[in-house]
């Protein structure tokens, strides 16, 4: 499996996420390289801000839209030892949402909290 | 120092693209080495050899084929993306029975893992997009 | 960290998001619509000003310039050119794109 950990290297790599789930397909094609991504043994956060919350929100049900709900996929993150999941508080709040009404456990963070995050990573990948 | 560069707009559309591929520029001629050039989302029509744009504007997808030429840069479409969208290369056509293939010159289709080990292999990855 | 900005300050939460997260000592870079937040006179002017004191703002020239927007660019926002734009990248430990 020489195409894990290439180079030996352990980066760490922030996934942030701030659009809405179906309206556009940025938030499905990134969980995939998070999915993809997790093979390489890397040190993966996924950071969830502004609309990006929505992503996580219980109860999709697309059915009548006839397109594929992906939310489940989230709750595969913890198999591929993805579980650093930092969501925005006042994204949150803005929206009328608690941590309770997310499919999968989170970290709910400030502002400067997130901050400090991003600034610690290698790689920042935006969708 | 070596960078990475991730495009996630298609071509025309979005201006991710071009300032992709300016940057790029600059950094190859600031004496960089651009290690990969990956096109995500509809970033991967980008590689598509059927654009015939107006003749008094750029023409996206041939000077990015005309970089990687003369840089012998990676520009790799990720594949999941890629038959989404309807971008194949010979293999991808026969393997998937289509009539037809698109990819442009200086373009290879691969796995999003290639996007991961950019970003490993690279100093700095920069994403262009909307 | 270097963060980019491409979207109108106007109409996107892009730029307001991006200055919550920049830490002092942070550098902004405004290209493609990103560029209409270096305008002086504007609704977001003040933010822009205030950003400032703790972190570097650049915007990139081409895309100014593309919008006629030269002659309008406020103090303090310094214009870069794409191979500013590479400096930067290679100045700062990573990059942040804020879409």
């Amino acid at each position: 499996m020489t195409e894990e950990n290439a180079g030996g290297r352990v980066k760490k790599f922030l996934y942030v996420n701030r659009k809405a789930p179906y309206g556009t397909i940025y938030a499905l094609e990134s969980l995939e390289v998070v999915l993809i991504g997790a093979a390489f043994e890397q040190d993966v956060s996924l950071a969830f801000i502004g609309d990006g919350v929505y992503q996580l929100a219980k109860g999709q049900d697309t059915k009548g839209l006839e397109v594929k709900n992906f939310s489940p996929a989230f709750r595969a993150l913890e198999d591929y030892d993805v579980n650093k999941l930092y969501v925005d508080e006042e994204s949150l709040r803005a929206r009328g949402l608690s941590a309770q009404d997310l499919v999968v456990p989170v970290e709910v963070v400030s502002a400067q909290r997130m901050a400090e995050i991003m600034e610690s990573q290698d790689v920042v990948l935006s969708f | 120092m070596k960078l990475g560069i991730l495009v996630n707009e298609g071509p025309y559309n979005h201006e991710a693209s071009d300032s992709a591929y300016q940057f790029a520029r600059a950094a190859l001629a600031k004496g960089h080495q651009v290690c990969r050039v990956f096109f995500y989302h509809d970033g991967v029509n980008n590689g598509t050899r059927l654009t015939v744009p107006p003749q008094d504007d750029r023409n996206i997808v041939k000077r990015w084929s005309e970089l990687a030429a003369e840089h012998k840069l990676d520009l790799v479409v990720c594949i999941a993306a890629a038959q989404r969208r309807g971008l194949m290369d010979k293999g991808e056509a026969k393997r998937h029975g289509k009539d037809a293939d698109n990819l442009a010159p200086g373009f290879r289709i691969s796995g999003l893992g290639q996007l991961i080990e950019a970003g490993v292999e690279a100093d700095r990855l920069v994403v262009f997009g909307d | 960290m270097l963060h980019t900005v491409n979207k109108s300050p106007f109409e996107h939460s892009a730029l307001e998001a991006c200055l919550r997260y920049a830490r002092p000592g942070a550098s902004v870079l405004l290209i493609e619509d990103g560029v209409y937040a270096a305008a002086r006179d504007t609704a977001v002017a003040k933010a822009v000003q205030e950003a400032l004191q703790r972190v570097q703002v650049y915007a990139l020239k081409p895309d100014v310039e593309a919008r006629g927007m030269q002659n309008r660019v406020m103090d303090g926002v310094r214009l870069v050119d794409y191979g500013g734009f590479v400096d930067l990248v290679v100045e700062h430990h990573a990059v942040q794109s804020w879409l």
